[in-house]
């Protein structure tokens, strides 16, 4: 099993009554609740616990793409990537992704992923999301109706650029350039691996299929909620029967927060947990799914919409209780978090985990302290849960003798913050 | 009033069924619907009637059929506007469009002033001023958009769920499905901002146009109506406003909305 170490970043100042004062944490959100200077701190200590997670020895670190959003400050996760790749030397860079519709022209995503390639040493793992409406339509204004087709244009330019050693033109709908020429070009070839995260529509599960990308879900309804998405990615697999089944073709995101026992975990996370959920999750239900977004096969195979609705108005009223018992969290002593890894990733059929485990208004000591734990005590449990598979189509292939980052200039990486006397 | 609907296909291979109603020697009117659709009662339809030969066409994506993958951008609107005219065999019509279609109606002039008898503008979409930026309805949730679009909202309501019963799960689908064609083709050139630069090509409208407006249009307020009126430079437009009536002004005046497009006849 695969093991990304990944945080969201979020903004850990929103005021108490922001759910009651303000109709969304996305998109419109007052901006005068962003503070530059704590904004310099933050970035740095989360770039920190990444390269921390990478001397603990989780096998990636990642980052992903959101705008205008107070639980994601990572509006370009290509310069978190490129922070990360100068600072770290074995650990997978899991960009996941970029909303290759947004970029005009998606060239520049095949550029900054082979120069991420170029620096790491082919160490990275390239997505590629359609993005939600939040960000890719009512941030970046794309045409809901459009999005789709824009983002397979946007995909098919990648692709051609990384893979093609000529000079070429390129003719979309969206897109004209008249002389395509890669330069610089991916240390990984034919390219990077490709993580497709996606929901639960057909057509995702066959683009990754007909492409062997990894099936990414990556979402915060845990294991429980997520059960159905991945178990209609492996039906589809099997009534298609020209793919393998590895489960390394599919990843999952899940919160987790380790402590030394299931009473200590719920007294140090349980704020943290309910800050992300109450106030980070507080998405103002318009700006989710505006007409066009989805496709119509999509509504009509139906589940989603109505999934998401109850979620947006569960989030209001869960308890530490209600998130662990629905698998929302996996939380615990390292015994508890790796049974029910355990039966994440062989019920789910999973082969790369998403670990998120700075969650909320969490601060650094106890992500660390959850980090380590889950490194040390619940990691070596789980590494050979599927034996006779092997990761390798869908994990990066790093160079042998490639530039590594050592020594005294990650020791703030390695650091201990301070823990409050008597908390543990 | 009579109601027939005709199937016709436009050279580029689209069908289009269009409700016709209106004694076949009254002068033909084109009618186009806005972003909701054409409803099953259109009572501004039957009004029109009274003095026009009615085709009133459903847009592409607006009905049961797949969504349209051929009717992209602007251009492809307008040209598909002006395929419906061709396919109906109309000579010279009379244009009316509100909203969404009014937007599409005035490219329609724009492109071709001369194959117009009158235009007809009803609370259109199409302009944009940043003094009055128009209200996202992408964003808004179906109880939030009657506030918006209607004078009277309670009543509003009923006409946009007319006769959906939300409990039963087929019905609420069947309406997410076709909320989601036609806001999803509306998108096409009313997102993020309804402004696809028609205000550059409106010099071109020599068709004497009516501009109607509703009194109390919370979507796209008179203002709108006024700027419509400056940018129409070639042809002295003439604004109506309609009392008792918001954006949704068909629906809410449909007599005397149909009576100031009336005016066009003299």
């Amino acid at each position: 099993m695969k093991f990304v170490w990944f945080n969201l970043q979020p903004w850990p100042y929103l005021p108490e009554d922001f759910r009651e004062k303000y109709r969304s944490v996305w998109v419109d959100i007052p901006n005068t609740l962003f503070d530059p200077e704590k904004g310099h701190e933050l970035y740095n200590m989360y770039l920190d616990q990444l390269e921390f997670a990478e001397s603990l020895g989780f096998d990636g670190i990642g980052c992903n793409e959101h705008h205008q959003n107070a639980y994601g400050l990572m509006p370009s996760p290509n310069i978190i990537a490129a922070g990360l790749a100068r600072r770290t030397s074995d650990a997978a860079i899991c960009v996941i992704g970029n909303s290759i519709a947004l970029y005009n022209p998606p060239l520049r995503v095949a550029e900054e992923f082979a120069m991420l390639d170029c620096i790491s040493g082919g160490r990275l793992v390239a997505g590629f999301p359609v993005g939600t409406a939040m960000d890719t339509n009512f941030t970046y204004g794309q045409i809901p109706a459009l999005t789709r087709d824009k983002y397979a244009e946007a995909h098919d330019m990648i692709i051609q650029a990384w893979t093609r050693d000529e000079v070429f033109a390129f003719d979309g709908k969206y897109n004209q350039l008249r002389y395509v020429n890669l330069w610089p070009k991916p240390v990984q070839k034919p390219h990077p691996p490709i993580y497709i995260p996606g929901g639960g529509s057909i057509e995702t599960w066959d683009f990754c299929l007909d492409h062997d990308y990894n099936y990414s879900y990556l979402s915060f309804n845990g294991y429980k909620g997520g059960k159905a998405l991945l178990d209609g990615f492996w039906e589809r697999q099997a009534e298609r029967g020209d793919r393998d089944d590895s489960p390394y073709r599919t990843s999952f995101a899940q919160i987790m927060c380790v402590a030394d026992t299931d009473e200590e975990a719920e007294k140090l996370y349980a704020e943290h947990v309910l800050y992300f959920f109450n106030r980070c999750l507080h998405v103002y239900p318009g700006f989710s799914d505006p007409a066009g977004y989805r496709t119509v096969d999509t509504i009509k195979a139906g589940k989603l919409n109505q999934l998401r609705k109850e979620n947006m108005e569960m989030f209001t009223k869960l308890t530490w209780k209600d998130l662990v018992d629905g698998g929302f969290v996996i939380a615990g002593s390292p015994d508890t978090v790796a049974e029910q890894m355990e039966y994440l990733a062989t019920s789910l059929r999973v082969g790369t985990v998403f670990c998120l485990m700075s969650v909320g208004d969490m601060p650094d000591w106890k992500t660390r302290y959850s980090t380590q734990l889950f490194a040390e005590k619940v990691m070596p449990r789980l590494r050979n849960i599927w034996p006779d598979h092997d990761a390798e189509q869908w994990w990066c292939k790093p160079l042998a003798n490639r530039v590594r980052h050592e020594g005294d200039d990650l020791n703030h990486a390695r650091r201990y913050p301070d823990t409050p006397e008597g908390v543990l | 009033m009579s109601v027939a609907v005709r199937t016709v296909t436009t050279r580029r291979g689209i069908e289009a069924k269009v409700r016709t109603m209106g004694a076949e020697d009254n002068p033909p009117l084109l009618y186009l619907h806005g972003a909701g659709g054409l409803l099953p009662t259109e009572p501004v339809l039957d009004h029109l009637a009274e003095r026009f030969a009615v085709f009133a066409p459903e847009w592409p994506g607006f009905g049961e059929e797949m969504t349209e993958t051929r009717i992209e951008d602007m251009l492809d609107f307008t040209l598909h506007g002006w395929d419906l005219v061709d396919a109906l065999g109309l000579e010279r019509p009379f244009l009316a469009g509100h909203s969404m279609g009014g937007m599409i109606a005035a490219e329609m002039a724009a492109i071709n002033p001369a194959g117009l008898r009158g235009l007809a503008l009803l609370a259109a979409a199409g302009l944009w001023l940043d003094d009055h930026p128009v209200p996202d309805i992408f964003a808004m949730l179906p109880f939030e958009l009657a506030e918006v679009l209607f004078a009277d909202p309670r009543g509003g309501e009923k006409v946009l769920t007319a006769g959906l019963d939300f409990a039963d799960d087929d019905a609420l689908k069947r309406f997410l499905v076709g909320n989601a064609r036609k806001l999803g083709t509306a998108g096409k050139i009313l997102f993020p901002i309804p402004n696809r630069r028609l205000s550059k090509r409106l010099y071109r409208v020599t068709t004497p146009t009516v501009l109607v407006w509703g009194a109390a249009d919370k979507l796209l307020p008179t203002v709108y109506a006024e700027r419509y009126r400056e940018l129409l430079t070639a042809t002295a437009a003439e604004l109506r406003i309609v009392e008792g009536a918001a954006h949704m002004l068909p629906y809410e005046q449909p007599e005397a909305t149909a009576a100031a497009v009336a005016g066009l006849l003299g």
